[in-house]
Order: C-alpha cells, then sequence, then structure tokens
C-alpha cells in the first residue's frame, strides 16, 4: 500500500517542494537574476516526469479499483487518472508561462524571482483541487492557487491596472471564497460529512434532504463559478486578465480556470445522474436540476462571453471576454457526464492551454510599455511586419474559433458529442451559435493581421524564449488537431483505469 | 490506392515545400507550384485506368485508424460521381495556376502554397467518406479559400472575404451538429458499436437504409446538412456571398470558386442528403425544386442589368447551378446524371468565363462592359476563344451545356418527385434567358466599332494564355459531341442511387412507420 501511495501523491510533494525552495535558493544567490528560472524550469520537467511515471510505470493490477481503496494519506487526497492528467496539463502551462516571461519581465524590468515560486505555488494549489477528496482540502487548494493568483496579477505594483486588477480581484476572490466555505459549512452540517466522496453518496441516495442541504450545494456552485469565471459571476475576469501582466493573464485564464473547473467536476460529478434515467429519489435534491442548472450556467456563459467580446478594440481584454466563452463551452463536458464528456474536458482544455497561452505570449511581444500596441488597430499589416507572430496567431484564432484541423475543433466536436449523448441538443446549438459569434472577433483580428496594410506603430521585437513558447503551442495545435488520439488514448486510458 | 494517394496529398506536399523556397525568387516558385499541380493532374488521370465503371460501389477505398473512441476513421474512395468531380478539381487546380501566373503579383510563395492547401483540401471533400474527414476538409476549405480573396482579392476583399467566411461557417456548425446526433444516434441505436459512436459513411449508409431514422428527426438532420450545401452551391435566396466573393476574388480565386468549390455543394446534395436521408429529400423535393427554378429565373434576371461582366458571370452561376439542383432533386437518372455532368460543365465553361474576364481585365484594369466594344478588331483569338465559352455557357448544342441543361430538365419534367412539368416548363425560360444576357453582353463587349481608344492596341493572347484555355475548349467540344463518355463514368452509381429512392419512395410509409417503433423500442432498451 504505502509504495504506491508515495508514488501518487509524488508530483505534488515535488511541486510544493521546489515551489518553497525557490524562494529560499532567492534568498542565498540573490544577484543571480536567472536561477530563479532555471530552478523552476527544472522542477517542473521533474515534476512532469513524476506524474508520467505514477500513471504510466505503475502496475496497474495493484491498484485497486473501487475508489475508497484509492484514497491515500487518510482519505484526505485521492489519486485518480484524471487528476494526475491534469498535473501534467498544469505543469506543461507552467513551463509554456515561464519560457515566455523571462523575455517579458526582463522588458518590464521586473525581474523578480518571487515571479517563478508564485507561479510554482499555484500550481500546487491546482494540484492539490485536482487530488483532494475532502472539501478542507479543495478549499486549500482553491486558496492557495487563488492568493498565488492574486499576487502575481499585481506584479507590476507600480502599473495603476495591475494593482487595479490585483486589487478588485482579491476583494472579490474573498467574497466568493466566503460562499464557498458557506456551502461546505452547509454540506457539512446536512450530511456530517467533509468527505467529499462520502457527502455527495449522502446527497444521491438520502430520501428526504433537509433545504439547508440544497442552500450548501448552490453556495458552492456559486463559490466555484465566481473561479470559473462563469456567468453571471465572470464580471471580474476581463479587468483582471487585463490588468495582469499579460502572460499571467494567460496562465491565469487557462490552467487556473482548469483548476477552478476540476473543482466543479470533482464536486458536482458524482451529484449528476451518469445516465439519462431521472432520478426520483427526493424532490427537494434532484440531480437533474443540477445539471440543468449547469447547463444553462453554460450556455449564458458561452453567450455572454462571446457578445462582450464582440465590441472590444483591446486585444487583451477581447481574449479575456472570450476566455470566459470557453470557460462556458468546458462546462459542457460537466452537463454531460459521460465518457465523451471527460474525454472533451481533457482534451478542450488541453487545446485551450495551448491556444490561449500562445495568443497571451504573442500580445506580451508585442506589447509596450504604458499599454501601447494593444488595440486590433495595430495589429494591421502584421503579417508583413512579423511574419511568424501572425502566422501563429493565426493558428491559434482559428483553433479558438474551432476550425479544423487545429485542435481547438476536435475538443469541441467531443464537447458537443457528450451534450448530444446525454440529450441536451439545445445546448450543442446555443454552443454552434456561440461559435458563430466569436468567429467574427476571432476573424477580425486575423483581417487585421493579413488584409491591412502595416501602421507605423510596431518596433521589432527581439528573439527569445518566448518563441520557444509559440512553436510549442503552435505545433501542439496542429499535431493534435489532426492525430487527436494521443490526448484522446491518455485521457481514456485515465479514466478506464482509475475512474474518478 | 498509390495513386489516390499521390493525387490526395501530392499538394499538400507542395504546399509545405513552396513554404521552403525563397520568396524572391517569384518565378522558380510559380513553375514549382505548377509541377506540382501538373504531376497530381497526370496520376489523377491514372484513376481512370483503375477505376471499374461497371461497379456502382465505393473502389480503391483506403481506410485507417484515426480517432478509435468515437469510431473517426481516414476512410477514402471514389464512386462515378467522385471521381468526375475528382477530375475537375485536378485539372481546374492546374489550369488555375496556370492562369496565376499573369494575375497575382504580389506576395507569391504564400498564395501559390494556399492554391495548393485549397486543392488538397478539395480533393478530400470529394474522397472523405467519413463524416468528421468530410468536415475536417470541407471547412479546412476556408482558410486559404479567405486569405485568397481577402489578400489578392480586389477593393472590397476584406468585405467579400468575410461574408465567404460567415455565411460558409454559419451552414457548417450546424452541420457539424447534426454529425455528431447521427453519429451517436446510428452508433447507440442501430449498430451498438462499442463506441457508441460513428461517422463511418459505409456504416451509416447501410445502418440508416436498414433502420431509417424517424421523419421528424430526418426533416431537421436534412435541413441541417442541406443548409450548409445549399450555402455553398449557392441556391436562392443563400446566394448573396457568391457575386461578393467572385468580383472581389482574384481571376483565379473565382475561377476556383466557380469551377470546383460551389460544386462541393451539390456534390453533398447528393452523397450526403439524398443517400442518408432519402424519406426527407423526398419530402423536401418540390420546395428545393422551387427554389432552384427561382435560382435559375432570379439569376438569369439580375445577370442581365450587370454592368460589371465579372459580376455577370457570378450571377449567371446562380442559374446554372439552379439546374444542378432541380436535377438533383428530380431523383430520376437522367436527372442525376444530367446534374453531374452539369457540375462538369460549369466547371469547365464559368471557370473559362472568368479566365476570359480576367485575360480582359489584366490588359485593361477595368470590368466595365460600356469601357469596351469592338475588341473582336484587335483581338481575334481571344474572341473565338471567349465565344466558344460564352457558347458553351449558353447551351448551345454540339457543346457541353446542352447535354446537362438536357438531361436535366428531362429529368425534371418525367420526375415523380416533383410532380409537376412546371419545374421544367418554368426553368426552360432560363436557358432562353441565359443566351439573352450572355449574348447580349457579348454583342456589346466584343462587336461594334472601338468607341473607347483607350482599347485601340490591346495585345492578343500570349502563348501562356493560349495553353491556358485550349485544354478547355478540347473539353467544353468533347462532351458536347461524345458525353457517353463522360456520362458512362457515373452511370451505375447514379443508378444504384436512383434504385435505392425509387425503392424508398414506392410504399414504403407503412415501412417507416414500422421503423418508428423498432427505434422506439431501442431506446427503451437503452433506458433501462
Amino acid at each position: 500500500m504505502m509504495g504506491y501511495e508515495i508514488q501518487f501523491i509524488l508530483p505534488a510533494i515535488l511541486i510544493s517542494f521546489f515551489a518553497t525552495s525557490a524562494i529560499v535558493i532567492d534568498a542565498i544567490l540573490l544577484k543571480n537574476k536567472s536561477v530563479g528560472f532555471y530552478y523552476s524550469i527544472i522542477g517542473l520537467i521533474i515534476t512532469i516526469i513524476a506524474a508520467v511515471f505514477s500513471l504510466y510505470k505503475t502496475n496497474v493490477a495493484l491498484i485497486p479499483a473501487h475508489h475508497s481503496d484509492r484514497l491515500i494519506t487518510k482519505g484526505m487526497l485521492v489519486f485518480s487518472g484524471y487528476a494526475a492528467f491534469f498535473d501534467i496539463l498544469f505543469c506543461v502551462a507552467g513551463i509554456l508561462t515561464i519560457l515566455a516571461s523571462k523575455q517579458y519581465l526582463k522588458r518590464e524590468y521586473k525581474e523578480i524571482n518571487e515571479y517563478y515560486s508564485l507561479i510554482l505555488l499555484s500550481i500546487a494549489g491546482m494540484m492539490i483541487i485536482g487530488h483532494a477528496n475532502n472539501l478542507l482540502v479543495l478549499f486549500i487548494g482553491i486558496e492557495l492557487m487563488s492568493i498565488s493568483f492574486y499576487i502575481l496579477s499585481g506584479f507590476f505594483r507600480t502599473n495603476a491596472r495591475s494593482v487595479e486588477a490585483a486589487l478588485k480581484y482579491f476583494l472579490l476572490g474573498a467574497f466568493a471564497t466566503g460562499f464557498l466555505l458557506y456551502g461546505m459549512a452547509l454540506i457539512y452540517g446536512a450530511t456530517g460529512n467533509i468527505d467529499i466522496n462520502k457527502a455527495t453518496f449522502f446527497m444521491t441516495t438520502v430520501v428526504k434532504a433537509p433545504l439547508i442541504l440544497s442552500i450548501g450545494v448552490g453556495l458552492l456552485i456559486i463559490g466555484l463559478s465566481f473561479k470559473v469565471a462563469a456567468f453571471p459571476f465572470h464580471q471580474w475576469a476581463p479587468d483582471v486578465y487585463h490588468g495582469a501582466p499579460t502572460v499571467v493573464a494567460g496562465f491565469m485564464s487557462t490552467a487556473g480556470k482548469a483548476a477552478a473547473l476540476l473543482a466543479m467536476v470533482i464536486v458536482i460529478r458524482p451529484l449528476i445522474p451518469q445516465d439519462i434515467e431521472k432520478h426520483e429519489l427526493n424532490q427537494i435534491f434532484n440531480g437533474d436540476t443540477i445539471r440543468l442548472i449547469i447547463a444553462l450556467i453554460s450556455a449564458a456563459t458561452m453567450l455572454i462571453g462571446n457578445i462582450s467580446a464582440l465590441v472590444q478594440k483591446n486585444v487583451k481584454r477581447m481574449l479575456a471576454y472570450s476566455s470566459v466563452a470557453h470557460a462556458g463551452y468546458l462546462l459542457m463536458g460537466i452537463v454531460a457526464n459521460n465518457p465523451k464528456g471527460w474525454d472533451g474536458i481533457a482534451f478542450y482544455a488541453v487545446a485551450y492551454m495551448f491556444m490561449q497561452i500562445g495568443a497571451f505570449v504573442i500580445i506580451s511581444l508585442l506589447e509596450r510599455n504604458n499599454e501601447a500596441n494593444l488595440d486590433i488597430s495595430d495589429y494591421a499589416g502584421l503579417s508583413r511586419t512579423h511574419p511568424i507572430l501572425a502566422a501563429t496567431m493565426g493558428i491559434f484564432m482559428f483553433s479558438l474559433t474551432g476550425i479544423p484541423p487545429f485542435a481547438g475543433f476536435i475538443g469541441k466536436y467531443y464537447l458537443f458529442a457528450s451534450v448530444i449523448e446525454s440529450g441536451y441538443v439545445w445546448l450543442a446549438i446555443i454552443a454552434v451559435i456561440a461559435s458563430l459569434i466569436s468567429l467574427y472577433f476571432y476573424i477580425g483580428l486575423v483581417i487585421s493581421m493579413y488584409f491591412k496594410e502595416p501602421g507605423e506603430k510596431l518596433q521589432e521585437t527581439e528573439k527569445g524564449l518566448s518563441y520557444v513558447t509559440l512553436g510549442i503551442a503552435s505545433v501542439a495545435l496542429i499535431i493534435f488537431g489532426v492525430f487527436p488520439s494521443y490526448i484522446i488514448n491518455l485521457s481514456h486510458q485515465c479514466f478506464n483505469l482509475f475512474l474518478f | 490506392m498509390a495513386p489516390l494517394f499521390i493525387t490526395l496529398f501530392l499538394p499538400l506536399a507542395g504546399s509545405l515545400f513552396l513554404l521552403l523556397l525563397n520568396k524572391d525568387k517569384p518565378k522558380l516558385i510559380k513553375y514549382t507550384a505548377f509541377g506540382f499541380s501538373f504531376v497530381t493532374f497526370v496520376v489523377s488521370l491514372f484513376l481512370l485506368y483503375f477505376f471499374n465503371q461497371n461497379n456502382p460501389n465505393f473502389q480503391l477505398v483506403f481506410e485507417a485508424v484515426w480517432i478509435p473512441s468515437i469510431d473517426a476513421g481516414f476512410r477514402i474512395g471514389l464512386d462515378g460521381m467522385s471521381l468526375l468531380l475528382l477530375l475537375l478539381t485536378t485539372f481546374i487546380s492546374t489550369i488555375t495556376i496556370l492562369s496565376s501566373f499573369g494575375a497575382i503579383e504580389k506576395r507569391e510563395k504564400e498564395y501559390y502554397a494556399m492554391i495548393l492547401l485549397l486543392q488538397f483540401a478539395m480533393t478530400g471533400v470529394f474522397l472523405a467518406l467519413d463524416l468528421l474527414l468530410f468536415f475536417v476538409f470541407w471547412e479546412l476549405i476556408l482558410i486559404p479559400m479567405y486569405f485568397i480573396i481577402g489578400i489578392w482579392g480586389g477593393k472590397d476583399r476584406i468585405y467579400a472575404a468575410v461574408k465567404f467566411f460567415i455565411f460558409t461557417a454559419v451552414g457548417s456548425l450546424f452541420m457539424l451538429v447534426a454529425i455528431v446526433w447521427l453519429g451517436y444516434y446510428t452508433g447507440t441505436y442501430i449498430i451498438h458499436n462499442s463506441a457508441g459512436f460513428t461517422t463511418n459513411f459505409f456504416v451509416l449508409k447501410s445502418a440508416l437504409s436498414n433502420h431509417p431514422i424517424p421523419i421528424e428527426v430526418q426533416r431537421w438532420l436534412f435541413i441541417a446538412f442541406a443548409l450548409s450545401f445549399c450555402i455553398k452551391v449557392p441556391v436562392f435566396p443563400l446566394h448573396t456571398w457568391l457575386p461578393d466573393a467572385h468580383t472581389e476574388a482574384p481571376t483565379p480565386g473565382s475561377v476556383v470558386l466557380a469551377g470546383v468549390l460551389l460544386k462541393m455543394g451539390t456534390y453533398g446534395l447528393v452523397r450526403f442528403n439524398l443517400e442518408l436521408f432519402p424519406q426527407a429529400s423526398i419530402e423536401f423535393a418540390p420546395y428545393i425544386g422551387v427554389l432552384a427554378v427561382i435560382g435559375i429565373i432570379y439569376g438569369a434576371l439580375v445577370s442581365m442589368v450587370q454592368t460589371d461582366v465579372k459580376r455577370l458571370v457570378a450571377f449567371s452561376s446562380v442559374s446554372h447551378l439552379g439546374f444542378v439542383v432541380l436535377g438533383i432533386f428530380s431523383m430520376t437518372i437522367e436527372g442525376l446524371q444530367g446534374a453531374i455532368i452539369q457540375m462538369v460543365n460549369h466547371g469547365l465553361t464559368t471557370g473559362m468565363l472568368f479566365l476570359c474576364v480576367g485575360m480582359i481585365y489584366e490588359r485593361r484594369h477595368s470590368r466595365d462592359i460600356a469601357e469596351f466594344g469592338g475588341l473582336a478588331r484587335v483581338m481575334p483569338a481571344f474572341t473565338v476563344f471567349f465565344g466558344i465559352a460564352m457558347l458553351g455557357s449558353v447551351g448551345l448544342p454540339g457543346l457541353n451545356g446542352f447535354i446537362g441543361e438536357y438531361l436535366t430538365l428531362f429529368g425534371a419534367f418525367k420526375s415523380p418527385v416533383l410532380g409537376s412539368q412546371w419545374y421544367t416548363i418554368v426553368s426552360a425560360t432560363g436557358v432562353i434567358f441565359a443566351a439573352i444576357y450572355l449574348l447580349w453582353m457579348f454583342q456589346r463587349v466584343m462587336f461594334g466599332t472601338i468607341t473607347n481608344h483607350k482599347n485601340e492596341n490591346l495585345k492578343d493572347l500570349n502563348k501562356r494564355e493560349w495553353a491556358t484555355l485550349i485544354p478547355i475548349v478540347i473539353l467544353i467540344v468533347w462532351i458536347g459531341v461524345h458525353p457517353n463518355s463522360f456520362l458512362k463514368i457515373s452511370e451505375n452509381s447514379t443508378k444504384a442511387l436512383v434504385n435505392k429512392l425509387e425503392l424508398v419512395k414506392s410504399g414504403n410509409q407503412k415501412n417507416i412507420k414500422v421503423k418508428v417503433s423498432q427505434v422506439k423500442h431501442y431506446s427503451v432498451n437503452k433506458n433501462k
């Protein structure tokens, strides 16, 4: 038992170790600006290896199939294939972000090594979310991630917008945390359990659920919706992503969103019936009601996010609003709650990570102090002045729209398939309409880059590690778009072997 | 197998290879692109040799695993109709690249890479026998075509490019939902495979002919597919993107748009709507027939008042493709065969008309009819070619257009599905209108005295232009004189399709009801 217990939790242990030791190392080697950078990259690579190892090299026969037998650390954490999959995703997102950060921070004269340890800390929080089997552990994970994000978004402390973003994020985030914690408390009060598995089991089997349980679940959904930036709790997202350092915004809107969504999956998934048949066990607490609520949130999030993005002139803000919509697409997978839906969430999260981080990195390369070069019109003629940036941005935009052969398309295809399978055809149709709306502004950027003549504003950008991020992201989008089976098989394996 | 693979992937290889070349050597880029396209065309001719015309089934089929968990595969293959359209694609693409030598003067490298990518996607559309694969190729068309219109187009190119993109995407996304629904339904309720999902065309075809989808659902699926295809064709009233796209696209873009892209819509109607939703197709045929007839007349009338030659030809496409759609929904052998040959015809004649318009435009930088007059005096060779294309489009017996229009009108006349002779009677007036607007345009542009002194010194065709036009003329005359050498390629697959449709039509009302109850039975089982 003990052997693989360590193995399962090793990625989270490693990342926590690297995150905390990065601060110490920085304190010792104060002069060297690069040490934090290399240290965190190496740390993330080691963590990825550990995560992959926990997935592949484990003797499958030894792993107990039943959920309760896979609990580790006395039921606080659980090993699930899904969490291991997302561990890898968070680390890859971290590597892409850190690679792009060095150049960006240097240009903004904010090359401070705490930055890297904050990124690692937030990843540690995300991993804890993924492995949580206890509402309090889940809460700790969410808070660890969120607090790191509060600091990261205000990292440019002399920039008013950055500070504004941090303050806004912190105040609203603290408010949402209140909802979350209150919901958890009510659930504990109603079920007498703080173990997610037992609490949800109680909820789905109890014949007459008390009202406070429904209120508790409702508050929990509100709190998590805030973290995912789902309608109607999405208002903070555009301001925060706009004000935060650009690279950080890319990281927050992908890995952060995926982690918050994972929290939602963990808590809400067991409440939603897997098959289409109705649960008629109790009247107050009904799994199909929750499914419907999530479906409505998903639909509204997609539409509102994309409609708001439609009128944005600022590229960063446009991507911020559209990232709200992408959370809506991902929520479809929870609504469906079937194998295709889980594959869809996993695949779309991967694709979305590559395209969104890539797009934000391009913005970070082109933007200049004092908010310059952020308008769509500033991108005019980019294909002439920066052909590589324009081509990769084109790939990201087409992928975000969901045009084949890029990975974004396959992710959407899976999510559509999953909701149709669960009987929510109307949600698929709304998602299609939302995609059509998004077409307009994503393509608008391509128009600006390719069809307009260049203005005079854009200066040269120096080549650097950011281009590595762009290369990885665009190649991954094409490869996973043409041969999606790599990811699909991996996520499938994660489910078949250790289903949650 | 090898020729099929080469035909599909050589253009893609060419497109990637071009990216490696130095952009300051436009000549090298041009000839490389032409080389890739020409070799592809030659290889595609070998398919005629491997293809057995007596076999109505799909041939040269290749299947490979792609995404097993949703049973999507890389499945390609040919039947008579797709072979004809495939050959049209490789032929028109080669001609297009040849015609681009004069028309494209900036950013050659990107341009030729885009054209070859477009050729790859178009070939894929006609070969794909998996709905997801088909959709991927179908959407892949958008990207190169969007850039071709948007970068190398005329004055309002951005407007036209966006309109083209949005119109096409609107249709195709609803088709995507329908594909997913179809895949889920077939996989879960009919064939019960492990994925619970399939987009395999063979499986769908046999499963749905044994267990038709309940007609209430079939209607919606039919609409979702037909919307996408009808936008592409385009069928009235979804045609408004076409004149803009044609007018603003560079000449080669227009040629490939008219020559191949529009055929993808009509191809999809035959391949997917008629095959997979026969009951709904029979039900909707009269309505789509009416739209087709309106398109024929409307396109002709609007062509008549155009002052821009290119716009005139663009609207004539709406009219000509109306015949194709009418032929398809007549659901008779004559109508479908006529539709298929008319697809090829339209690709050749309209493509050639656009080429001719482009040649004038390159010389004068104007397409306004009023600017011209008496060109026959200075450009005698050009006049002959333009005349042949124009007469082919009008439908002069002995040239290709006549065969297609005659067969489609005949098919519509005897069609039991359309059920009225008025379709033919009204559409036949479209032929007369075509004669009026095309001959009138020709007369105003080519004959008379030279009124505009700028036209006095126009040069006649050069060698490259001769080489572009002569192959098309040969085919135009060949189809006109001996259509059977083309018709018989698709004859057997068309017969099989029509037999199936007749079977569905003749007394299957009762049968459908049985199937509905069976399906309900399935779903009840599933829910338990």
